[in-house]
């Protein structure tokens, strides 16, 4: 009846997740006992749950990805701690239990914390910036995001059904086979990727096909905001490189499941194949997050250098470069296989060559700056960080790309320090300033930029005294995932480094304090122009939290910086632009088919984890159903009255005005 | 082989730990063999040509950030600079130029140090057969018809060459102080060159995640003068046990923390079973499930 599930899967003589899980369970059970006693749960259900508009959505990625970046810190604490404590010590965590937590770590933090923040991100600003009313497919967004909240679901289900992979966060087989790994953990992180890997490919078709096809008029290619052109680049990634995912991880399942022998020792597998494919979408992969993160930086700079872009163009082939490039880079993640002198130096040379784009664009933000006149504002900070940080991060990559020096460095922790230097440095950092930059077109009211600026301030240095000492441990010859170690000389530097991660910690906590308080006192925070930053592309033109049409009358772009040019006109002659003639419009009708469909692939999962197949046939029927009655419907869109466009409309026009009339009577 | 407790001989090792190591730190740029003293210096190399241009731009980032804040009324504000040729030109070529130089240091260095050419030497290298197992590390020497578990013995100036297998999941061979570290995998043979230019104490450890005992993968290298290399292993010849495919079995079983010890003899085509698989792969956990009772704290 329940197949592999027993009470024994509960691991009750563990206090640590126990207590996790019931701390975490009590939380729960407090939000939505909250959420039904003050009866916001319709609400909820109409207005977020069940909604297929991106901005929604995209505010959505974004807290799924700050709570689990909450879970995987905490992950990330107690692997600093156990490794300070563990010198000629077991510490406090026994391996089976560390090797649980570093796999987690690292998968939650890869695919639920960078995949939706910068997901969430594009689905937010992109539609917006070019000046559409909402992405090409809504309700596939819908289903994406709520099939990415499933994976996250698995994954933390595991904490207390069963355990996670022990395999660290790239399953190697033969490891990761049924015979080494035959518990449940390895098939918790394989069912919840695979579903959540089918959101993300949904993503991915559906914002090429915003990007390529859905704009406003004169809004040519050439003249799309950065931040669109690498959200097409790194969606473009997402469509070539998730199916390589899926099937390789589709082949694990088969070897684990139905005896297949893809990977495994014998019968002719060969772990090779593995590493070969999963590194093939894996170096993709790290393009498709920090990509997104370049575009971030490109509009922050930019806004708050009070100037454009500084080569545009050149930006965008750099971006489309890094695109075709990532393809042709994967072997360096195994240089110490034992291909021979020839396939190492040119993956290694390949590897190097991704410099130089990455180079020239760093060099343009650099002369972005050049002759501005820089706003010290929170965004701008974690961007400045970046800079800095991502150089660093760029050079130990370098380093590593030489494959002589790759022979005494991989996998140890000078490897661990550099793709956290450059993670951290680059795409968590520019997912910061994404969240600082663009939160108040989502909210109408800007977060607490002194909390903000102590936040960004722990975060860097916390950074920093946490993985700098990491880079001196792989000098030391430290590999990654000890568990306890007797070299007395490595000690200090992981005291320092778990220091580092305490920093890391109050950063956190300036966070959500930044968060709680800017909620508190969003009326001073107010955004009453619409445009806070006197940005320059295209979103800063609708009010804000913008409506769900986005744009009254779709704009028409007359250069590279949509927004600026319209808003120079208005200062040239002083005055708005004729009021348009407002007509009704119709936008897709919100749709419980993503949130109902991950509910039974949520179940579907759990039940090819535990081997109950009767529920597995009854979730596959119910997700299945719930696509067929969604492709049966009759209507999909309603329709928005003139009148409440012109009202909206009018609105934001008068706060514009009011802005006008300041710089009049500024001018006289 | 059952897990081991830490007996007495351990316990003095713990003590003697410190002294020992405190001399070897840190272990990947105090290099004692030609392989590790190429690799440092390509290290060293490849950082001083990145910094040359890394440390320029970090002064550049915060001196136009600094010069160019709002309140500088001295700074000119140019609102419409967003392109200049000779800025482009220049931001495309110097990173293209140091890409080039760096390149050919991994062309070349790639080719004098891949992992499987022989070392220059007069004398013939060292023949060892390593195979890393759940979770110790066992090293046959072909030749001399000895071997030994998580303890590797070679003569100093002398290459060695190392044949690499694994008997059950992924794993890389590693002496951090001698150079180049290379997976050893089931079903295949990796190819190692290296030499320890002096006598000395090392430490290796595997350095790739292979599972719960993995943080006590590691092993000793003791580099020694031939002479007394000679005598180690003419020692060895008369103790233990004789390490044959049933003794091997016994080994495979998982276990961690293992002391060293050695085989008194070992049957000559061992390693080639390993590889070959005709001796099946490690079993795994003994269990159907995880194998909670292999940890080291519910050992204790």
């Amino acid at each position: 009846m329940l197949g592999k599930l027993s009470w024994d899967a509960i691991p009750y003589d563990q206090p640590i997740p126990m207590a996790a899980s019931t701390v975490v369970a009590l939380v729960i059970i407090g939000v939505l006992g909250w959420v039904t006693v003050k009866g916001y749960v319709p609400y909820l259900w109409k207005e977020w749950i069940t909604s297929v508009d991106h901005k929604r959505i995209g505010v959505m990625y974004c807290f799924l990805a700050l709570v689990m970046l909450l879970r995987g810190f905490s992950d990330a604490i107690m692997m600093r701690s156990q490794q300070a404590l563990a010198f000629q010590s077991p510490g406090y965590l026994p391996p089976e239990h560390y090797d649980q937590i570093f796999s987690a770590h690292g998968t939650l933090m890869i695919f639920f914390v960078a995949m939706p923040f910068v997901i969430g991100l594009m689905n937010f600003a992109v539609p917006l910036q070019l000046g559409a009313r909402d992405v090409a497919f809504p309700t596939l967004n819908s289903v994406g995001f709520w099939l990415t909240a499933t994976g996250a679901l698995l994954v933390n289900v595991s904490l207390v059904v069963g355990e996670f992979a022990r395999t660290g966060w790239l399953p190697y087989p033969p490891l990761s086979e049924l015979q080494y790994s035959p518990g449940v953990g390895v098939d918790y992180y394989l069912w919840a990727l695979q579903i959540s890997g089918i959101g993300t490919l949904l993503t991915g078709v559906n914002f090429v096909t915003t990007v390529l096809k859905i704009h406003a008029p004169g809004m040519t290619y050439m003249r799309m905001p950065m931040f669109c052109w690498t959200a097409l680049a790194s969606n473009l990634l997402i469509v070539a490189a998730f199916p390589i995912l899926t099937a390789t991880l589709a082949m694990l399942l088969l070897d684990r499941y139905l005896g297949f022998h893809f990977f495994t020792n014998e019968a002719g597998g060969n772990m090779m194949m593995f590493m070969n494919l999963i590194w093939a979408w894996g170096h993709p992969e790290v393009y498709i997050l920090i990509l997104p993160a370049f575009g971030v930086f490109s509009e922050v700079v930019s806004t708050f250098s009070r100037k454009p872009l500084f080569g545009y163009r050149s930006m965008v082939m750099a971006t489309m470069v890094i695109c075709l490039l990532s393809f042709t880079v994967w072997l360096h993640h195994f240089f110490t296989m034992g291909a021979g002198a020839d396939v190492n130096a040119i993956f290694g040379i390949m590897s190097m060559i991704i410099a130089v784009p990455t180079g020239v664009k760093v060099f343009n933000w650099l002369f972005t700056m050049y002759g501005g006149r820089i706003e010290f504002s929170t965004p701008l900070l974690w961007s400045l960080g970046f800079m800095v940080t991502f150089v660093v991060g760029g050079m130990t990559g370098v380093l590593l790309a030489v494959p002589p020096a790759d022979f005494v460095l991989h996998n140890s922790l000078f490897l661990v320090a550099h793709f956290h230097n450059v993670i951290i440095g680059g795409v968590l950092f520019g997912a910061f300033a994404g969240y600082n930059y663009w939160f108040p077109k989502a909210f109408g009211f800007k977060l607490h930029e002194g909390l903000g600026k102590a936040a960004f301030w722990c975060w860097l240095v916390g950074f920093y005294v946490a993985f700098m000492p990491l880079y001196v441990l792989g000098l030391m010859g430290m590999t990654r995932r000890m568990q306890h170690y007797d070299v007395p000389a490595w000690h200090p530097w992981l005291i320092i480094a778990a220091f580092g991660a305490a920093i890391i910690l109050a950063a956190i906590v300036l966070q959500v304090a930044q968060l709680v308080v800017s909620i508190r006192h969003r009326e001073e925070l107010r955004d009453l122009t619409g445009d806070p930053w006197d940005g320059r592309s295209l979103e800063w033109a609708t009010p804000s939290p913008p409506p769900a049409f986005n744009y009254a009358v779709l704009p028409t772009i007359e250069g590279e910086e949509a927004y600026w040019d319209i808003k120079q006109r208005a200062f040239e002659r002083l005055q708005l632009r004729d009021e348009p003639e407002y007509r009704e419009i119709e936008m897709p009708k919100n749709s419980p088919t993503g949130f109902v469909c991950a509910f039974f692939a949520s179940f579907m999962g759990f039940a090819l984890i535990w081997h109950i197949w009767w529920l597995v046939g009854v979730a596959a029927f119910g997700a299945i159903a719930t696509f067929v009655v969604f492709a049966w419907r009759d209507e999909d869109e309603y329709i928005i009255p003139a009148d409440e466009v012109a009202r909206i409309d009018r609105a934001n026009r008068a706060s514009r005005r009011a802005v006008l009339e300041q710089m009049r009577a500024a001018a006289r | 082989m059952p897990a081991e407790p830490a007996g007495p001989p351990r316990r003095a090792l713990i003590v003697l730990a410190p002294l020992v190591l405190a001399a070897c730190q840190p272990a990947v740029l105090d290099p004692q063999g030609s392989v590790g003293i190429a690799e440092k210096t390509i290290l060293i190399d490849s950082l001083a040509i990145m910094l040359a241009i890394v440390v320029p731009t970090v002064a550049a980032t915060f001196g136009f950030a600094w010069w160019f804040r709002a309140s500088n009324t001295r700074a000119t504000y140019r609102p419409h600079f967003g392109y200049s040729g000779a800025l482009e030109l220049l931001v495309w070529s110097v990173p293209l130029l140091t890409i080039l130089l760096l390149g050919g240091v991994a062309w070349i260095g790639s080719h004098d140090l891949d992992p499987a050419k022989p070392l220059p030497s007069s004398a013939p290298p060292l023949e060892v057969q390593g195979v890393s197992l759940d979770w110790k590390w066992l090293f046959i020497y072909p030749d001399q018809g000895v071997a030994s578990v998580n303890q590797l013995v070679i003569p100093a100036g002398i290459p060695v060459h190392f044949s690499l297998t694994s008997a059950s999941v992924m794993n890389a061979f590693f002496i951090p102080q001698l150079g180049s570290m290379i997976y050893t995998m089931n079903g295949m043979t990796s190819q190692l060159n290296l030499v320890a230019d002096n006598s000395g104490e090392f430490k290796g450890l595997s350095s790739h995640y292979s599972g719960d005992g993995f943080s006590d993968m590691h092993f000793d290298v003791h580099a020694v003068p031939a002479a007394a290399f000679e005598d180690w292993v003419n020692a060895t010849r008369n103790t233990g046990e004789s390490l044959d495919p049933g003794t091997y079995n016994a080994l495979a079983r998982q276990s961690i923390n293992v002391r060293p010890f050695t085989y008194r003899e070992v049957d000559p085509e061992l390693y080639k079973m390993i590889v070959s698989q005709k001796l099946p792969p490690g079993p795994g956990p003994d269990i159907g499930q995880p194998d909670r009772t292999v940890s080291p704290r519910t050992e204790k």
